[in-house]
């Protein structure tokens, strides 16, 4: 019998609430992602701040620090079920469409949590105009489910490898390449007062990234998962 | 009249590389009847198990669940049958009470309050619900692996070393289990234990 889309629903919420508690209790992927994310852009903030940067390297410089935070954080919903050994009984017990739905919403929420927090601070330490903030915002949402759309699948196919983490990176990078030149070029025009006008294609692209990731980590998950 | 199951296995066949870990194994068993899997180290037990829960493929060969005649389906199977083994771990962070929810309500059953107390109480774990699991002694983790396995009422037991880091108490209690279990559903055991074999009704050696 095949699983019911609210059956299916459901059952994502479940694994999204039990990784949602057990992040709260230990903390470690948010604290991972806010570590180097703010580490990083602190570092960036002040020694490039307030020179003059072009809209070009101030976004090009916005979206490593994400990526790299999203590195640092986001293959651990899996790597922990592997290393502590409960994989085996999630993989008997959920259904893998469930089981990738709740781990891309945990690594959604994590991610957009980083974003909230570190957003500001980019605008505030940064010569970016805090009147684009507005005009960032979809391309920021955008960007956090095209991140977590691609990583969430590369986290599963690498949480059963060694190195986990350089695997995770150089598995990320070719498949993340075409989410960040679209970021960045949209996040260029949106800084550089173009509006969100000006940067309708990438948005365009950025909606399609998010959907092909999607659905096809809906598609290969299983084959990933079980075996 | 009761559900009839059954558990049909033919000319299963499992290699690693070039180490064949068995082949041609086939057995049959309905409603009522129980096999223990014997062999020694590395002859295949576990590998048997996790081929008949799908979550190996064979190299050749079937294992199928039917329900009064009917193919069981992969998400099927998830709801009828039930696996405990020492190394099934559950997450040591959660509580007794967060896990048995948690796993119940992603393999789709809703589950009370008061059937996670009576599962509890059945295994000796009455009042620590609420202690995270991460506190527990590896016998007390497996007892919660069987409040676990019941709570489904599942149709089709799979064990591996059921009795493994358990006390008299733990030992007897799982031979109860397994003896309530035997009668109306299918039970495979897969141990080199006698008192374990002796549970079962037939035999089926791995060399």
């Amino acid at each position: 019998m095949p699983t019911s889309n609210a059956g299916l629903i459901s059952k994502a919420a479940a694994v999204y609430a039990k990784d949602f508690r057990l992040e709260l209790r230990s903390r470690y992927s948010l604290n991972a992602i806010l570590m180097f994310a703010v580490t990083t852009l602190a570092v960036v903030s002040f020694s490039l701040g307030q020179s003059g940067l072009s809209p070009k390297l101030l976004s090009a410089l916005f979206w490593i620090v994400l990526f790299f935070s999203a590195m640092s954080g986001l293959a651990h919903v899996f790597i922990r079920e592997e290393e502590t050994g409960t994989a085996l009984i999630l993989r008997l017990k959920a259904d893998p469409d469930a089981v990738y739905l709740g781990k891309l919403l945990i690594n959604f929420s994590l991610l957009s949590v980083m974003t909230v927090v570190i957003t500001p601070i980019f605008f505030i330490f940064t010569d970016a105009g805090g009147q684009y903030v507005l005009p960032f915002v979809p391309i920021l949402i955008l960007g956090v489910v095209g991140l977590c759309s691609a990583t969430t699948l590369v986290a599963a196919i690498i949480a059963r490898a060694s190195m986990k983490t350089a695997l995770f990176a150089a598995l990320s990078f070719p498949i993340l390449m075409p989410l960040l030149l679209a970021l960045v070029s949209a996040s260029e025009k949106a800084l550089g007062g173009q509006g969100l006008s000006a940067c309708w294609s990438e948005l365009q692209a950025l909606v399609a990234y998010a959907v092909v990731m999607i659905t096809g980590s809906l598609m290969l998950f299983k084959f990933v998962w079980q075996e | 009249m009761p559900d009839m199951f059954r558990l049909a296995v033919k000319d299963l066949a499992r290699r690693f590389g070039p180490r064949e870990v068995f082949s041609r194994i086939s057995f049959e068993l309905s409603t009522g009847q129980s096999l223990a899997v014997t062999g020694p180290n590395g002859s295949g037990k576990t590998t048997l198990l996790m081929i008949l829960l799908g979550l190996l493929r064979p190299t050749d060969g079937s294992a199928e669940f039917f329900v009064d005649g009917a193919r069981l389906s992969e998400s099927n199977l998830r709801a009828r049958v039930a696996f405990v083994a020492p190394y099934l771990n559950l997450y040591d962070q959660l509580t007794a009470e967060e896990n048995l929810k948690f796993l119940t309500s992603v393999a789709g059953d809703a589950i009370t309050g008061k059937a996670i107390d009576n599962s509890l109480a059945r295994v000796g774990l009455q009042g620590r619900g609420h202690d995270r699991v991460g506190e527990y002694s590896s016998g007390m983790k497996q007892r919660l692996k069987y409040a676990l396995a019941l709570l489904g009422n599942p149709d089709f037991l799979l064990l591996d070393e059921p009795t493994s880091g358990m006390d008299d108490d733990g030992k007897r209690l799982v031979s109860e289990i397994i003896e309530e279990h035997r009668d109306h559903s299918v039970v495979v055991i897969a141990t080199n234990e006698e008192q374990e074999r002796s549970l079962a009704h037939e035999q089926c050696r791995l060399d």
